[in-house]
């Protein structure tokens, strides 16, 4: 039995002596350096660019800029389009790059481009009913914009108890260690991007097309990636403006992303206006539920944030509208970000629930227990398993939930007020198909699996070891899992939290076939090697239908000096039923990250917009606050034990971005219990406390 | 950033003779390069000659006559905020310097350098954008703009930021005396009065003249049975710039009414601001939370808010009351 043990990740070793090479750490001959000129303008046209100080510097071996760059393929992304027209859709936008022999000359000849623009107005701040707002298609990924069910205008205006409220969340940006970057290499067989990349293979038909290239032609390798929360799960235009500065001047081309341009051109989360509204009987029973989103998005793509998504399943109610409205904006296009629509959705609905509860005159745990629904609320059929009130009361019962006084701004320590709060949390358990191979190699002692996924340093790595090893019944030590690389057969994307269960049940596949070769043959000879190869792809399609999710629940106690503001969690606790837990060592990171930055999301997280110059302004690590050692508490991350045949074939949920969901709520219920205030716009900043304070 | 000079100085009159050829202007003195190596590779700092004073024999922490205490200039900040008789006669300073910046960044940051920082506007630091401090005369977009973290006394339309140092605000509390060595020779500057408000002139943080390099800091005697204290308040509990921070020495007289005391406030000002009217109206009287309260209000009135940053007022009559509070207890 390997899975079901906290296995080391297989390649720690690798990350702690620094033998792991990140994307522009390999090697190539020739190598030259890129760095990107982008907008100073937040909306306009280019009318000249000046390119002769910057070619006249030292080392430079190339400046392009849409002047004089290859022209590119239309794709759905036209993010990726770069450098293609004058137009600027938004500051920060690529409008050239500079290729040298070194970083600080390529550096140092980008500053000297000059770039004129006739600038327009711009608009970039999205308000409560921005005249832009209209209704997108769908949201993301294919959602259904809204839905209704029964009369939900009747209804809440009949409830005995009524909760109508508005939450805002600003931009947030993500922020992984490592930054986004690439190394284009071209030679006889085509494109080689080492980059970092949650998803190798799939990006490499996107890039291909833009390039107008085959895909057999594009191989991507993303062996080791430092993080992405989501930014890295589609090609960013970084990665093609590397495969253009490479061909323009046929030498390998070495390109990252600054941390100051990360605010720029790789994504972010969407601000959002979310009215919340809920009607429930006497007795807590929900029998009304609203949720009205309003979010920005950019003129240059669609992306629409599935916010109200998680308002569909969470909780019974007869009568229910879920809507969305996008303003298309002068900003870089928003994309995912650590749990996408779910965790700004359940910020406004599990906020709401306290609300509720505080207007009921009803425990937020029991209210939540109360409205705990028996199928699927709006899709009907039933869940593969659902143990959020399992969630609730193991989290009440560790947390010591049953001796609070549930009356707002009743605990004073000296000049701290002290409170505390619950939220739950759900996430989508989805399965995309994957295919993977098992070999057995010569004496049948040493086995080789591969697959195309990507470990972004959560240890996919390391479970796929622990899957392969236990469905061939050997050791782990005797399974090289080989990921991170579109030459690998096909695996999704890391991200949606159907990681581990997409790819691991093409691994589990290929090593139940392998292991089937070799006991119908007697083990391979002693020169002999045998393969086998497996595909999801019809497992999938055969599946019931049900509506498959993880649930958890968060529990913080915060205290908030009434003199200053500030506000310290002491205490934050989580309880998660996702179904079978691969490896508890891993997992209980991925719930302690995923909690940290929801209490980040609540305290300090926040992209400020500059009207005047219309881009975000804090765009450094100093200055775009998350949480540093000191502001971490002691968290707790639990989980219960969850027999689930009928979620996937490895019976796993996807653990990486629950513990962000509820958090945030929960945070913000515990001020209200501190306090006796409710501040409804993140993050919970001094100034707006002391505000609130009075 | 720009191909740069590289010299490494020898002694002090070496180093400014060094930056004299340049006149002060294309020319910096290298310490800890906390800061200046951030604003080269920015973009905002563009030298063409780097001159190490790292190495000088400025790191040296040395008792003088009278009780007060000598900081080289080179002094690293955590072994100023470790020195044993920072910690037992003036704890505000110690507690000031480990409250800045991270641990990484203390144990390279000098204190000449840390004097010297500049401020973490971000219209200051993005090069493609006004800032009348980096670009006299091209604007400062933060009077009308984003705000919320600058400046609500003393500025002047040309400029609304705010000093980022937390050891100079200690330091303006004690009432430290600044020494500098520049081509005419030797001088020294208080504290206050070492920084500027920005009037009209915002480019010039403090009144050092070109090529003038700072040698030490003295701190006078620690007062007999004063108690002092350094309190920031700020968005994240390490490596975060002050919203608001008071720097208070207070001692009480026989009668437990104040005998003497010194304020300075950080966060507020483009310098550490000295508390003068809250220290005369605390002389003298009571060490109650009226009084304190009184005093706060005193100093506070010529607060300037901006249109977003009002509770920076609040937040530092608070933050002060309650610092005293705390010492008088």
């Amino acid at each position: 039995m390997s899975t079901g043990l906290p296995l080391p990740r297989v390649e720690a070793r690798a990350k702690v002596t620094g033998a792991a090479r990140y994307a522009v750490e390999h090697s190539a001959d020739g190598v030259a350096y890129g760095w990107i000129v982008t907008s100073t303008v937040a909306r306009g046209r280019i009318e000249a660019i000046d390119t002769a100080a910057a070619l006249a510097a030292p080392e430079v071996v190339a400046v392009i800029t849409h002047e004089n760059a290859p022209r590119l393929q239309p794709v759905d992304d036209h993010e990726l389009r770069v450098l293609q027209a004058p137009e600027v859709s938004y500051r920060g936008q690529i409008v050239g790059v500079v290729v040298a022999e070194s970083l600080e000359s390529a550096r140092e000849a980008a500053a000297l481009v000059r770039v004129d623009y006739a600038a327009e107005g711009h608009d970039v701040l999205l308000v409560r009913d921005h005249p832009k707002l209209y209704r997108p298609e769908k949201v993301n990924p294919n959602y259904p914009t809204d839905t209704s069910f029964g009369d939900f205008d009747g209804a809440f205006a009949a409830a005995e108890v009524r909760v109508d409220v508005t939450y805002t969340t600003p931009a947030f940006h993500n922020n992984p260690m490592e930054p986004h970057a690439t190394l284009a290499v071209w030679d006889e067989d085509g494109l080689t991007l080492y980059e970092s990349s949650q998803g190798a293979p799939t990006a490499r038909a996107p890039v291909a097309k833009v390039l107008g290239l085959a895909d057999e032609r594009v191989r991507v390798v993303a062996e080791h990636v430092g993080g992405g929360f989501g930014s890295k799960g589609t090609p960013r235009p970084h990665a093609v403006l590397a495969a253009v500065a490479a061909q323009v001047t046929g030498r390998p081309v070495k390109l990252a992303v600054t941390r100051q341009q990360m605010f720029q051109i790789t994504g972010y989360r969407t601000p959002t206006v979310q009215r919340m509204r809920l009607g429930a009987d006497a007795d807590g029973r929900l029998v009304a539920i609203g949720h009205d989103v309003q979010e920005q998005t950019s003129t240059v793509r669609e992306f629409a944030e599935q916010t109200a998504t998680p308002t569909r399943v969470m909780y019974a109610g007869a009568n229910r509208r879920t809507t969305h409205l996008v303003a298309a904006l002068d900003v870089p296009t928003p994309s995912w970000m650590r749990a996408p629509g779910e965790c700004p959705g359940m910020y406004a609905l599990e906020s709401a629930m306290d609300e509720l509860a505080v207007a009921a005159g009803i425990d937020p745990v029991a209210l939540r227990v109360r409205n705990d629904p028996e199928v699927d609320p709006e899709e009907g059929v039933p869940f593969s398993s659902r143990n959020l009130v399992a969630c609730l009361r193991e989290g009440a019962a560790r947390f010591g939930w049953d001796a609070r006084d549930p009356r707002p701004s009743t605990r004073r320590e000296g000049r701290w007020l002290v409170g505390s709060g619950v939220a739950s949390s759900t996430y989508p358990a989805r399965c995309r198909p994957a295919q993977a191979f098992a070999r057995a190699e010569a004496g049948g002692r040493h086995f080789v699996v591969g697959i195309g996924a990507t470990d972004i340093g959560t240890g996919a790595r390391t479970v796929l070891t622990q899957v392969a090893a236990e469905t061939l019944g050997v050791e782990p030590g005797q399974v090289t899992m080989m990921v991170g690389d579109s030459a690998l057969p096909h695996a999704p994307v890391a991200g949606g939290s159907a990681g581990t269960a997409s790819w691991g049940s093409a691994v589990q596949g290929a090593c139940r076939a392998l292991r089937a070769q070799l006991d119908a043959s007697g083990g391979p000879s002693g020169t002999d090697t045998v393969e086998a190869t497996y595909d999801t792809t019809e497992d999938l399609e055969r599946q019931k239908e049900l509506s498959r999710h993880a649930f958890g629940a968060q529990f913080v106690t915060l205290r908030v000096d009434v003199d200053s503001g500030e506000i310290r969690v002491d205490r934050l606790l989580g309880v998660f039923a996702a179904g079978r837990i691969l490896n508890p060592r891993t997992a209980r990171s991925q719930f302690i990250g995923g909690m940290t930055m929801g209490m980040a999301m609540a305290l300090m997280e926040e992209s400020v917009v500059d009207l005047e110059f219309g881009d975000y302004l804090n765009h450094d690590l100093a200055q775009y606050h998350v949480p540093v050692n000191a502001d971490i508490p002691s968290i707790e991350a639990h989980w219960i034990d969850e027999e689930d045949p009928d979620v996937n074939p490895l019976g796993v949920k996807g653990i990486g971005e629950i513990g962000i969901v509820g958090t945030a709520a929960a945070v913000g219920n515990a001020f209200f219990h501190a306090t006796g205030v409710r501040i409804r716009d993140l993050p919970l900043r001094p100034d707006r406390v002391l505000g609130a304070l009075g | 950033m720009r191909p740069f000079t590289y010299e490494r100085a020898v002694d002090a009159a070496g180093a400014v003779a060094a930056a004299a050829r340049f006149d002060g202007g294309p020319a910096r003195y290298l310490g800890g390069g906390t800061n200046l190596v951030d604003l080269m590779r920015l973009g905002v700092e563009r030298p063409e000659h780097l001159i190490d004073v790292s190495r000088l024999a400025l790191d040296c922490v040395e008792e003088v006559e009278g009780g007060g205490l000598r900081i080289g200039a080179a002094v690293r900040n955590s072994d100023l905020a470790a020195h044993p008789l920072v910690l037992s006669r003036y704890p505000v300073l110690a507690q000031a310097l480990l409250q800045g910046a991270s641990g990484q960044l203390r144990n390279l940051a000098t204190v000449g350098g840390n004097l010297l920082q500049r401020t973490r506007c971000p219209y200051f630091q993005d090069v493609t954008k006004p800032c009348n401090k980096r670009r006299p005369g091209s604007g400062c977009p933060a009077v009308e703009g984003e705000h919320r973290n600058l400046a609500v006394i003393g500025h002047s339309p040309a400029c609304v930021a705010t000093h980022p140092s937390d050891m100079a605000v200690a330091m303006t509390a004690l009432g430290a005396t600044v020494s500098v060595q520049g081509p005419g020779g030797e001088r020294t500057i208080g504290m206050p009065g070492l920084h500027r408000l920005p009037g009209d002139d915002p480019a010039r943080d403090t009144v050092l003249e070109p090529a003038e390099l700072i040698t030490a800091v003295t701190l006078p005697p620690a007062a007999a049975g004063a108690r002092s204290r350094y309190r920031k308040v700020r968005e994240r509990a390490s490596f975060a710039f002050a919203l608001v921070s008071v720097a208070a020495v207070l001692r009480l007289d026989d009668e437990g009414r104040v005998g003497d005391c010194a304020i300075a406030l950080g966060g507020l000002a483009h310098a550490p601001w000295r508390a003068r009217r809250a220290e005369e109206a605390l002389r003298g009287g009571p060490a109650d939370e009226a009084a304190f309260a009184r005093a706060a209000e005193a100093e506070l009135a010529q607060a300037r808010p901006l249109r977003d940053n009002a509770y920076k007022v609040g937040l530092a009559r608070n933050v002060l009351e309650r610092t005293l509070v705390e010492l008088a207890r």
